[in-house]
């Protein structure tokens, strides 16, 4: 009997995936078990298996295309078998949501006076809710209600009357969900309109347009975004969004810490141990003596963390993404420059799996590299803190009243204030430029 | 008005109505001499004689079906469970006879008998002895199950039983016995079956609360006042046929509902209640309807226990704030 190959949920905030490459095609014989495709998820590019043996009789989603959780991809049958049945369904579920990938890609020149219409998009309500046939085969049929609209039917019914599109609001009940007040509040609020026509084209207008040239708004192209920069947007919004941040910055002389890797690093030239590893180190032992910054905020509790799992930010070619070093507080200088090398080398491949790229109690960021002297980072919910650590330069600093050369680090942490106020915050920086500023106290 | 218990509210009423019509009769387990093992038939042996006020032997099934027999010749026996626990063992006839006879014969004999007695939890007399068993009766189409709260009530709510020509589970509380209140002393006094009071109004949340409950949520609904959240506290009084127009105006006020209940949560009238909101109002909630019921299960003898199994103040508020979204 034929059976349908589904999008199956292969990361846990996954909510559509992408078909990077067919391992079979049209025709070709599989067995359960054997490698099918190989899918893009929001985070990484996993194989993901057949569940049925016979013939791969049909491919609905092409490479480079994305389908939801759920939505029929493919379909295994026996080679003779007529499955017409099964690929009108497919059809009649695929014109119900066109897949975002068939975006516009070739180059555009007309002028653009108004920024472009969104797509129509299902009623909110039922977005993003699968076929239920597809769920037979489904490895989590809990997925296919990720991403849903949860909305009392009180303030379901008072959005409607209000003529309230309820994708602009954020529920502030449990879950996310949107309530009466949500609708109250929005209700007080001046219906702000968006502005009709785009800046961009009277900035261009600012330059002397040379003659027998005509400016316009400048020419573009849309690419269809990449499942994980879909992803970042989303947690990133839903970061400075619903979650109140503050910075605190202060600024680190960092001459012992420099003089203490030099010295490291001459023991055996296999170490390599950098500046930022010795911050992950500190950063574990600071979160230690400051247990208040060491939590998230949850829906009804602060969760206090035990050890020190420190996410690290690592940039990659598509975005960015933050594999987590688990237990810092309990490592070496040497253990946690080997994990940071080995993971950063494999989030470039992206070959992480989910559980190493979530579940940090804490993360920090690095632009210093890139000579940034300071900066703030967003946090990755559910985490309490973020720290954000700019380029150590020599600066001139007062010091015993003279004028001396001092190699500085700023360092900005920006923090959840449902968990983490601002004392508690000043606290945790007041211990962290301590032992760096004397990284002794690493071993005493 | 006077202020007295419910125990003699109860007991005014049986005295009036046996007053007032020579057809009414009251029989069971210790009511006549011993005056009712919790003393609400109390002086209705000297003042009616033994013809109807009459002590049964400990045969629950046997003098209940005696009754359903006597209500289809005519009379309007007042039957006694000394608790409803015993009423188990008379199930067959309150359900298979009094409920279904009106039915069965084509609507040749009405049956207009009441089973009376305590139910729910009393103090420390454990599982078999601690039940709120309405759900079961309420069940069945045919019978009425009514459960006061106040003595007023207890008294016009009996009375108009007493008066109804078909049978009624009336199940009174043990705990609530000794509770006062003001009752009008009319013997005209009644209160009509099928008939919610709204007990407290209020604006941000209904709280639905019957029997032992009511008290508990008033109590509630003033702590909540004093947090900022006004509770409308519905007494249906009768759970069948339930008024539930009342808590569905209520709910289309307020949003939001906490139904307070003794009984055990799983296919209980709380249950039933909170269906009958969703099919009703479902566009008007603004959170799920909460339950806060007696634990799930038997009822423990030790007194730490039962203080558990029994809902408090603070599980009706919390519930309330819950569903206010305030947590």
């Amino acid at each position: 009997m034929a059976t349908q190959v589904i999008m199956p949920k292969l990361s846990p905030t996954m909510e559509e995936g992408q078909i990077s490459r067919w391992l079979k095609k049209e025709g070709d014989t599989v067995s359960m078990g054997e490698p099918l495709a190989e899918i893009d998820t929001d985070k990484a590019t996993m194989e993901m298996q057949a569940l049925s043996n016979g013939v791969l009789r049909k491919i609905l989603v092409k490479e480079g295309e994305s389908a939801p959780l759920g939505q029929m991809i493919a379909v295994i049958g026996e080679p003779d078998e007529d499955i017409s049945q099964m690929l009108s369904g497919a059809s009649a579920e695929k014109a119900k949501s066109p897949s975002p990938a068939q975006g516009e890609t070739e180059p555009k020149s007309e002028a653009k006076t108004e920024p472009k219409a969104e797509p129509e998009t299902p009623a909110p309500l039922v977005a993003s809710r699968a076929d239920g046939n597809g769920r037979e085969a489904s490895p989590s049929p809990s997925a296919v209600d990720s991403g849903r609209l949860i909305v009392s039917p009180l303030a379901a019914r008072m959005a409607a009357e209000a003529g309230i599109d309820l994708r602009d609001l954020t529920g502030s009940g449990p879950g996310g969900r949107i309530i009466k007040r949500d609708i109250e509040l929005a209700l007080e609020q001046p219906k702000g309109g968006k502005p009709a026509t785009s800046p961009r084209v009277t900035q261009l207008r600012a330059v002397e347009p040379r003659p027998g040239q005509q400016f316009g708004a400048s020419p573009y192209r849309d690419e269809p975004a990449s499942e994980i920069r879909r992803t970042i947007a989303k947690r990133l919004v839903t970061s400075l969004g619903p979650v109140p941040h503050f910075f605190l910055t202060t600024e680190i002389e960092m001459d012992k810490t420099v003089e203490m890797r030099k010295s490291i690093n001459a023991l055996d030239p296999e170490l390599k141990i950098s500046i930022n590893d010795i911050i992950i180190k500190v950063v574990a032992a600071a979160l230690l003596q400051h247990p208040q910054v060491n939590a998230s905020y949850q829906d009804r509790a602060i969760r206090y963390y035990e050890r020190a799992d420190i996410g690290v930010a690592v940039a990659i070619e598509e975005g960015l993404i933050t594999p987590v070093v688990r237990s810092a507080d309990q490592k070496s200088l040497s253990e946690i420059a080997a994990e940071v090398r080995e993971l950063a080398e494999r989030a470039r491949n992206r070959k992480l799996r989910p559980e190493e790229y979530t579940g940090a109690s804490f993360s920090i960021s690095n632009l210093g590299m890139f000579g940034i002297d300071e900066f703030t980072a967003v946090i990755n919910p559910p985490e309490g803190a973020i720290l954000a650590i700019g380029a150590v330069s020599p600066k001139p600093v007062v010091r015993d009243e003279q004028i001396v050369i001092r190699q500085m680090m700023r360092v900005t942490m920006s923090c959840d204030h449902r968990v983490i106020d601002g004392a508690t915050g000043a606290k945790f920086l007041k211990t962290l430029k301590k032992i760096l500023e004397n990284p002794l106290y690493l071993v005493v | 008005m006077a202020v007295i218990t419910m125990r003699e509210a109860l007991n005014q009423a049986l005295r009036e109505e046996l007053r007032r019509d020579e057809n009414v009769f009251l029989m069971g387990e210790e009511v006549a001499a011993y005056q009712g093992a919790y003393k609400v038939t109390k002086g209705l042996l000297d003042e009616f004689g033994d013809k109807r006020v009459i002590d049964t032997p400990i045969t629950e099934l046997g003098f209940a079906g005696l009754g359903v027999g006597a209500a289809m010749a005519g009379l309007r026996p007042i039957v006694e469970f000394m608790t409803f626990n015993f009423s188990i063992l008379a199930t067959d006839q309150i359900i298979n006879s009094a409920a279904k006879m009106l039915y069965m014969s084509g609507g040749q004999f009405k049956v207009p008998i009441v089973f009376r007695g305590p139910g729910g939890s009393a103090f420390q007399v454990s599982s078999q002895h601690s039940q709120a068993l309405e759900s079961w009766f309420a069940y069945f189409p045919g019978l009425k199950v009514v459960m006061p709260s106040t003595p007023a009530d207890a008294k016009g709510l009996l009375k108009s039983s007493i008066r109804d020509d078909d049978p009624v589970v009336f199940i009174e509380q043990e705990r609530m016995y000794g509770n006062k209140g003001e009752v009008p002393e009319d013997p005209d006094f009644t209160i009509p079956l099928g008939v919610s009071e709204v007990k407290r109004a209020g604006q941000d949340a209904t709280i639905v609360a019957r029997s032992l409950m009511v008290p508990v949520a008033l109590k509630a609904a003033e702590q909540l006042e004093k947090q900022g959240v006004s509770c409308e506290v519905i007494d249906p009084r009768t759970i069948r046929p339930l008024d539930i127009e009342t808590i569905v105006t209520s709910v289309k006020k307020t949003n939001r509902v906490v139904v307070a209940e003794e009984s055990h949560p799983f296919c209980g009238v709380g249950a039933e209640i909170s269906t009958e909101i969703m099919e009703r109002a479902f566009d008007f909630l603004d959170a799920p309807v909460k339950r806060v019921s007696g634990a799930d299960v038997p009822m423990p003898y030790a007194k730490n226990l039962e203080d558990l199994a029994i809902p408090t103040v603070d599980q009706i508020v919390a519930a309330v704030r819950e569903v206010s979204y305030l947590e």
